[in-house]
């Protein structure tokens, strides 16, 4: 029996108690007169409909997620399973071969077991499901009659539909409040549960990183998640080579654009920028994989570095700061455009060139958001996976070669959750407290930037 | 009078040190301009250069290298009712009737066998499907183009097996190893050969995750955009609100990628890189875009609209639900796309959600196992096989073609429907 048909069944429920709730309000409009009515019919609808829906489908949303559990559990104590191996993966892979046999007989089978727990499968299948049904049609409909028997000329069916939509636009706004606190909650559980493995110090400034996912869990080798040489990588490529690019490209394009391009170039040239940071990052790591990095390695090789290598943080990093050029110059722009004009208007009447101007007068105002432009660019590099996973490497090491391969945070929790290691191993648990640095440090970073910027533009009002 | 010369001499000498003293001025003004025309043209030409070289190999990508014969069924060979071949396991019968055989038979005459080994070892499943479509195929003499083996391929290129580079050379100047237009790029699944794969497995894999994502993401957005634009009250709770979408739009992609691997995956443990946990994971991502959006748009509206709203007797919900909203609808509409078109590219919060198994044929639903787009290109390009390095190229096509007519759509939906106020 298919999950949708009790979502189904609900929208086909609501539909039919809106069209009866405004048919029934109509006749009040008819018997009363227009005066005499509290809300339009069309309210009344929504009233009775929201009763029937609102509890029958989340019930029905519920019965989708708990129903496979309770499907096993009753497939499970069948006499047909007692062949079942008692727990493992290849008794996980049985099961849902025989709930796939179930649905679709032609369904490809590679154990002969799975053949026969086929009508359990059917029948807890079809007894939940019918149970599912019973449960949704019997909360629709008490939750219709029951705004249906409310309905009256002077009953105030609009108030109450605009109490609910107050309801659902603040339960929408929560959303974004349980996403945080889901993302520290899930980010500070597991990086706990790290720290009892390996102690915080060792973690932080330790300069060793190999971790073993396919090691022993119990063993947890303390000294070998030193992290420092991520953060160095993280900071080298992020920071360093990145907005080395960035800054002085970005920068530069935004006094131009802003200050000397003619209008219709600027027109192009700005949208143009800003494709720039609409590329997809998995198309500048396959950029930088294929066709930067070769180029540095032939380049380090000719000016006599032996170790330049296919994968570089120099690679990475160049490639990154391309891609954040648009960030730094439109908010370089945004803080130059907010430097009062008469300052501007009073260095150029004192006989200061244009160039003078920006360098003596435009840019020592605008600092301050131009610094803190730089932060958010610098937050969004270090966050940066892709181009990093694709060319910068895996190899933690603590150097200022740009020519070598060099890791990072990010590779660093793709590389630890992309394998097949279990969630009590200690590389695992390690990429969760990659990911807090991560989010701490991006978050105080943009905590500063925006900080910087408000007080700022206050300077100026 | 040497005083007066002497006085007549200083600003002439000044005036000549102010003139080389401008030139040096004006000199350093021209730099700094061409400097910034340089930042510009810089900027500029990286992106057209990473457009262009794109472009170029995947051109080749949309191609692939094919075997031109000719297999005459008139002659009986293949013994099969064409009646048979309507049902589910059509393909199956073929197998059995032997026409795997045939195809290396047939090929093996026409070009000889060490070129007939070369065949991609299901290029007969493509007959095979020709021969279902149209079974009254069975009594004639066919013209089919057969894919070859990745090997082949990079002999027709000039690279690879230095032993088959000859028989290629051979047969391309023959006429009969060609490199074609493989329409069939665009609606088949990963494969293990580059000769074999196609795009749209992880094309629907997309298309399923952005309808979660956009299914979640829009309502959830444009409500919180609403509630804190015009209803919040201005006390702690609304602080903690806008403080937390501030954040959520700045947080890296990729944590996002660990919030889904340790809440969703968690309670859904059986939709491991399944379209709607992924879907859900970057929809937690592009809320905020849309909240920041839709706030800025429903910002622009003019209070007098409101005013006037309430002045012929609208309650609050419906001043802002059957006017404001509205009104700022194109506004919101392009954050959106903006916001999905990033969501489409993303790829790392998928990775870690598990939507980088292998998976070889389309998604049924947004339940079952897929891939997307941006994945599929990851994948791809850590193929050794350099026939892959060009597929990877078509599939960076394909994927920039949707953003640019996603983005397009936004720029258009702002220059036709924003008004200025």
């Amino acid at each position: 029996m298919s999950p949708a048909i009790p979502l189904l069944l609900v929208l086909g429920l609501g539909v039919v108690s809106w069209l009866m709730a405004r048919a029934r309000a109509r006749t009040f409009l008819v018997a009363a007169g227009p005066r005499r009515i509290h809300s339009l019919p069309g309210y009344h609808g929504w009233f009775v409909a929201l009763c029937v829906a609102v509890p029958a489908g989340l019930f029905a949303l519920a019965w989708n997620a708990i129903s496979p559990g309770l499907i096993i559990a009753e497939v499970t104590n069948h006499p047909a399973a007692a062949q079942l191996p008692a727990f493992g993966i290849n008794r996980d892979a049985i099961l849902s071969e025989a709930r796939a046999l179930a649905f679709d007989p032609g369904a490809p089978t590679f154990n002969a077991v799975s053949r026969a727990l086929v009508p359990a499968f059917q029948s807890a299948n079809l007894k939940f499901g019918t149970i599912g049904i019973i449960i949704t049609l019997v909360l629709g409909f008490a939750g219709g009659s029951a705004a249906f028997l409310r309905l009256r000329p002077e009953f105030t069916a609009r108030t109450q539909v605009e109490r609910f939509i107050m309801a659902a636009l603040l339960m929408a706004s929560m959303v974004a409040v349980l996403t945080t606190f889901g993302i520290l909650a899930s980010l500070m559980f597991e990086t706990f549960r790290f720290f009892e493995l390996v102690s915080p110090l060792k973690f932080l400034f330790g300069t060793h990183w190999s971790p073993d996912p396919m090691s022993a869990a119990g063993a947890a080798d303390g000294d070998s998640y030193g992290a420092l040489p991520l953060f160095w990588g993280t900071i080298y490529i992020g920071a360093i080579i990145a907005m080395l690019v960035a800054i002085p490209l970005g920068l530069m394009s935004a006094i131009y654009l802003t200050q000397y391009a003619s209008p219709a170039l600027r027109k192009w040239a700005k949208p143009l920028l800003e494709i720039l940071a609409g590329v997809p990052t998995v198309v500048y790591g396959y950029f930088a994989a294929l066709t930067v990095a070769p180029a540095i390695r032939d380049f380090g090789q000719a000016i006599g570095i032996g170790s330049a290598s296919s994968e570089s943080a120099l690679a990475a990093g160049l490639v990154m700061g391309i891609m954040i050029i648009p960030f730094v110059s439109s908010m370089a722009d945004d803080s130059i455009a907010a430097v009062p004009h008469a300052m501007r208007d009073g260095s150029l009447a004192m006989g200061a060139t244009k160039y003078e101007t920006i360098r003596r007068v435009l840019v020592p105002a605008a600092l301050p958001g131009i610094v803190a432009g730089v932060m958010l660019a610098v937050s969004r590099a270090i966050g940066e996976t892709m181009i990093v996973v694709m060319a910068a490497g895996a190899t933690a090491r603590l150097t200022a070669n740009p020519f070598e391969t060099m890791t990072t945070v990010t590779f660093q929790i793709v590389a630890m959750l992309t394998g097949e290691g279990s969630f009590d191993h200690p590389a695992t648990l390690s990429a969760f407290a990659l990911g807090m640095v991560l989010f701490l440090v991006t978050l105080a970073l943009n905590f500063i930037a925006l900080r910087v910027v408000k007080r700022f533009r206050e300077a100026y009002e | 009078m040497p005083a007066s010369a002497n006085e007549g001499a200083q600003p002439d000498r000044d005036l000549a040190a102010s003139a080389t003293r401008l030139k040096k001025r004006y000199a350093a003004e021209r730099r700094f301009r061409l400097l910034g025309l340089g930042a510009v043209l810089f900027s500029l030409g990286v992106l057209a250069f990473l457009l262009i070289t794109m472009s170029a190999s995947g051109v080749a990508g949309f191609q692939r290298s094919e075997l031109q014969t000719t297999i005459d069924f008139s002659a009986g060979t293949l013994t099969v009712d064409p009646a048979q071949l309507q049902g589910d396991d059509a393909i199956r019968i073929l197998e059995a009737a032997g026409l795997k055989e045939i195809v290396s038979y047939a090929a093996a005459r026409s070009v000889g066998p060490d070129a007939a080994a070369q065949l991609a070892p299901d290029a007969w499943r493509e007959v095979g499907n020709r021969l279902i479509a149209d079974p009254t195929l069975l009594q004639q003499q066919v013209a089919v183009s057969l894919p070859v083996t990745d090997d082949m391929a990079a002999a027709l290129r000039g690279e690879g097996d230095p032993a088959l580079r000859p028989l290629a050379r051979r047969l391309h100047e023959q006429g009969q190893l060609v490199r074609a237009w493989d329409w069939g790029f665009l609606s088949r699944s990963d494969a293990t050969h580059a000769q074999a794969v196609g795009i749209w497995g992880a094309l629907k894999g997309s298309l399923f995750t952005m309808a979660v994502t956009l299914a979640l993401a829009f309502p959830i957005g444009v409500l919180s955009a609403v509630y804190l634009e015009e209803y919040a009250p201005r006390n702690r709770w609304t602080e903690l609100i806008e403080i937390s979408i501030n954040n959520l739009a700045a947080v890296p992609s990729i944590i996002f990628g660990l919030l889904g691997l340790a809440v969703f995956l968690t309670i859904f443990p059986n939709w491991r890189s399944a379209p709607l946990v992924g879907g859900m994971t970057l929809a937690l991502m592009t809320m905020p875009v849309i909240v920041i959006s839709g706030r800025n748009a429903i910002k622009a509206v003019p209070p007098s609209i409101r005013d006037a709203a309430l002045g012929v007797g609208s309650s609050r919900v419906q001043v802002v639900f059957h006017h404001v909203l509205p009104l700022a609808l194109p506004g919101i509409l392009t954050g959106t796309i903006i916001g999905m078109a990033r969501a489409l590219g993303e790829t790392a919060p998928l990775l870690m959600i598990g939507m980088r198994a292998f998976v070889a044929s389309p998604p049924d639903g947004v339940t079952s196992p897929s891939s997307v787009l941006p994945v599929q290109i990851f994948l791809w390009s850590d193929e050794i096989d350099r026939g892959f390095v060009e597929r990877t190229s078509a599939a960076i096509i394909v994927l920039l073609a949707f953003l640019l007519a996603m983005n397009g759509l936004a720029i258009y939906l702002r220059n036709r429907f924003e008004k200025r106020w």
